[in-house]
């Protein structure tokens, strides 16, 4: 406190800035988390206030199918794009030379990931609907997604293969292995943990998606629970039908006033895809944590 | 080994469960359906038609358990083209065919009208309480622009917002056609909304709103008003006896005859006996009108 | 034997793994060729001019074959400009703000809490930011402003800041972050107080990581179709106070692609809208690289 009046004005003047501007600072991040809370806390509040349990249910009445269908949805993109993703990753990694097929691969992944899914949408619906003449169906959709998850994919694998050490597959080399050897053997089981910890958040990022599905996966579900002939129109698990997700159901609540629990379920929905992603972000965060330790105790 | 036993256990009882079921399915479904119809019917198209083939499909199926029918939205001309390129087997459409494809393509395609639709002025509750009735003139000028306050035609001082479908919708091409004698709507000064339940959605939730749905949408709807034009009220009474004038035929279109199949779906839908819930939806039977 | 397979395993790999990376520069170049010939359809089959697309405001697309409307998209394109401008200016300072308190301010907790509540709201799909507008914000502005509706650019802007604040916020502290220590240690040795070296030293510094971010932001908003969808209210006018509704180029797209015939004219003019939106986020692109370009002798002297 003494010391203070030693301080040269300009000085004093420059502290309390740096106070003034440091509450405006603590301020405004509680006011934002109380903005984010709020958010959250709203969907909750609103989707359990009106809760029915055939909201629930697996029918025209409930979010079951819808949930479902996003599963199954995210599953399908998921196998399709995670070997050609890992396998883009790689090649970007490993067997691109450095220069110009590098920064082709960059500006096509970086076009791929910042496309609009509106546009992403609509080339899914030119040539996955319209030019196989077919009608709205989950695989469709499915393909689509998957060109938003490639790119994260082909990103997370190159990181995760560039982050490690060299000397991983100089002593493979050494050895004798092959490159192919050496990348599969060596590598690819050391960057496991990151390129599942990134599939995850990839998963996550596109629960929600729903600008891209309109056009491909469709806007109507119609399941047949009982149905076990996979080729039946109806069965849950055909990959040919077409599926509302939860994202769209959302968008679609907008519209269908006509029926007195569409906003009850719009809510309903988007606490779950809400849940969905808090699931998968802090599952990836968790699990990365908890192999990152793992690691670090091989190394010790 | 005990793990293993119990795993093959329940195996079995998966099994035997599932043999089961495919059993039923069979031994129930053999001499329940004598036609045995069986397949899938896609169709798409006008969404002021879409609740009316969801109902009907959920009624078919109750009878032809087998059969599948997917429902697509999209507008009358998506109905038509996808119906015309063989992409649907039926196509739903609030306007003949001719007003949206070449006269070469209308000319293979096949109509069943299946119903009649009557479009009603709505507005939100406050104003219609005050303007219950509007002449076709002043009805003209609130969709053209020239009125933009209520208190111009009888009402309270209060803004009109003007809530519109997309130029593609059939209802807005019924509406523009028959309620506004083919006067333009003002585009620049409305709402679009891209289809009848977000409408009614926006005009129940702003004051001073007015737009136009097909009557389906209002039945067990009471969050809008409907609005007499000239004096008479948008009912399908009104539509059969030819004193309210703004109603379209519903078209469902096939390319060439239909087959066995979208036959009975198309002649399910035209029949007597879903006539009676045709009109409990809000639809009229086509039969009934006076020409 | 043994040998010879192992030799050929590699070969084989090689080339499946060349295919994965060839698939998607195929995929890339397909969605670029697809859009092209889809979006130049407006000016080579129905031959409107590219100036009339851009600048004119008379759209009125016929929704046939023959063709023979107006396809003027001026004011989709300036409500896009329009709710994108005003989401960067509500949503850059509180980011950039938000991004030096959880760098700098307190670090630790930034770290551990902080980042992580951030990238979850990354992962928050727009749709729910569109719902929460529909739901909260149009009623809102309905009843205690002027609006007539309450779907606005204001509405429209404000889902936008929201969304994609989470995205500036993550980037800029990724750029602060890398702002070597020693730099700010020179200038506490100086004895500048913590705002100074904030303000003086690391933004200086962070500039082309954070202008980099601020891009990214920009190019979500500009992309975002639903959530903006949900809230603009759709009149076809350009607006005359933030109150107004209007349209963009993206909900024109999503409401109205579904409604059009397959190859008519209206059909062909939203995918012109499709293609002018995919031109832009590749000059986003290029300006994110040019711009982190010049900033990059920092990282790489690190």
């Amino acid at each position: 406190m003494k010391a203070s009046k030693a301080i040269p004005g300009p000085r004093r003047r420059a502290l309390s800035t740096d106070r003034l501007v440091t509450l405006g600072l603590h301020i405004l991040a509680g006011a934002t988390l109380l903005l984010l809370v709020g958010f959250v806390g709203h969907i909750a509040w609103s989707a359990l206030s009106e809760f029915k349990p055939e909201l629930l249910a697996f029918s025209p009445t409930g979010i079951g199918n819808q949930f479902f269908n996003t599963i199954y949805l995210v599953f399908l993109a998921l196998l399709i794009s995670i070997p050609l993703g890992i396998g883009a990753g790689i090649y970007m990694a490993e067997y691109a030379t450095k220069g110009k097929a590098q920064k082709i691969m960059r500006i096509s992944i970086e076009t791929l990931s910042s496309l609009p899914s509106i546009v992403l949408g609509l080339f899914g619906y030119l040539v996955f609907i319209i030019m196989t003449n077919s009608q709205w169906n989950l695989f469709a959709g499915a393909l689509t997604v998957s060109i938003l998850t490639l790119p994260l994919i082909a990103t997370i694998t190159e990181d995760a293969l560039r982050a490690l050490p060299a000397s991983y597959a100089k002593g493979s080399y050494g050895l004798g292995a092959t490159k192919w050897q050496t990348i599969s053997r060596v590598l690819i089981p050391a960057a496991f943990p990151a390129i599942i910890t990134g599939i995850i958040l990839a998963a996550g990022r596109v629960f929600g998606e729903a600008a891209a599905l309109m056009f491909t996966a469709g806007m109507s579900t119609d399941i047949n629970w009982a149905s076990t002939d996979i080729t039946s129109p109806t069965n849950a698990f055909n990959p040919f039908r077409s599926g509302e997700t939860l994202s769209l159901q959302i968008w679609a609540s907008r519209s269908e006033s006509l029926d007195p629990n569409a906003s009850a379920m719009a809510n309903l929905s988007a606490l779950v895809l809400l849940a969905l992603v808090f699931t998968f972000s802090i599952g990836a965060r968790a699990l990365s944590r908890h192999l990152n330790r793992k690691n670090l105790g091989d190394n010790k | 080994m005990n793990f293993k036993r119990k795993a093959f256990t329940a195996m079995a009882v998966a099994s035997v469960l599932t043999l089961g079921l495919l059993g039923c399915g069979n031994d129930s479904s053999a001499p329940a359906n004598s036609q045995a119809l069986k397949g899938t019917i896609t169709s798409s198209g006008s969404s002021a038609l879409l609740p009316l083939a969801k109902d009907a499909a959920a009624e078919f199926k109750k009878k032809h358990p087998d059969v599948s029918i997917v429902l697509n939205g999209g507008g009358s001309g998506t109905g038509l083209k996808q119906v015309s390129d063989g992409t649907v087997n039926i196509g739903n459409s609030d306007v003949p065919a001719e007003t949206k494809l070449s006269k070469e393509k209308a000319a293979e395609l096949v109509d069943h009208k299946v119903a009649i639709v009557t479009v009603a002025t709505v507005a939100n509750k406050d104003v219609a309480k005050a303007v219950p009735n509007l002449t076709k003139q002043q009805l003209i000028d609130i969709f053209t622009g020239k009125v933009t306050n209520w208190k111009d035609v009888g009402g309270p001082d209060q803004n009109v917002v003007l809530v519109t479908r997309p130029t593609t919708s059939g209802t807005r091409a019924l509406f523009s056609e028959f309620a506004l004698d083919k006067n333009q709507e003002a585009s620049n000064k409305s709402l679009e909304t891209d289809d009848s339940g977000a409408l009614i959605q926006s005009i129940a939730n702003t004051p001073g709103a007015i737009g136009y749905v097909a009557l389906p949408y209002l039945l067990n709807n009471s969050s809008v008003t409907a609005i007499s034009i000239d004096g008479v009220a948008p009912t399908l009474e009104n539509s059969y006896n030819g004193s309210y004038k703004v109603w379209g035929f519903e078209h469902m279109y096939t390319k060439g005859q239909p087959d066995a199949l979208q036959k009975a779906y198309l002649d399910f839908i035209m029949s007597d006996e879903y006539g009676k819930k045709l009109e409990a939806q809000g639809y009229g039977v086509a039969s009934k009108v006076k020409q | 034997m043994n040998i010879e397979s192992t030799l050929r395993a590699d070969r084989i790999w090689r080339n499946v793994i060349r295919g994965a990376g060839l698939f998607l520069l195929i995929i890339t170049a397909a969605i670029g060729i697809f859009l092209l010939y889809r979006g130049t359809g407006t000016f080579t089959i129905y031959g409107h001019s590219l100036s009339e697309f851009l600048f004119s405001t008379q759209w009125q697309p016929a929704d046939t074959l023959a063709g023979g409307g107006h396809v003027g998209a001026g004011i989709y394109i300036v409500g896009s400009l329009i709710t994108c401008a005003l989401a960067l200016l509500m949503a850059t300072p509180v980011s950039i703000a938000l991004a030096i308190y959880m760098a700098e301010i307190t670090p630790s907790v930034g770290r551990r809490f902080w980042q992580p509540v951030i990238e979850i709201f990354v992962g928050i799909p727009s749709i729910i930011y569109g719902w929460l507008g529909l739901t909260i914000l149009v009623p809102f502005l309905q009843k205690y402003t002027t609006a007539d509706s309450g779907f606005s650019v204001l509405a429209a802007s404000i889902v936008l800041a929201i969304m994609i604040f989470p995205t500036i916020t993550s980037v800029t502290m990724n750029a602060i972050n890398s702002v070597p220590k020693t730099y700010r240690q020179g200038a506490y040795g100086l004895g500048a107080t913590r705002w100074e070296v904030i303000y003086k030293i690391v933004l200086p510094v962070a500039k082309h990581g954070i202008l980099a971010g601020v891009v990214l932001g920009l190019a979500r908003a500009f992309g975002e179709a639903l959530a903006v969808a949900m809230v603009i209210g759709k009149m076809k006018a350009f607006p005359k106070s933030l109150l107004d509704p209007t349209v963009n180029l993206t909900s024109a797209i999503a409401a109205d692609m579904g409604g059009t015939m397959e190859g008519s004219e209206y059909n062909m003019a939203l995918w012109t809208m499709a293609l002018f939106l995919f031109v832009i986020s590749l000059l986003f692109i290029l300006l994110i690289r040019y711009i982190t370009s010049k900033g990059g002798n920092l990282s790489e002297s690190k």
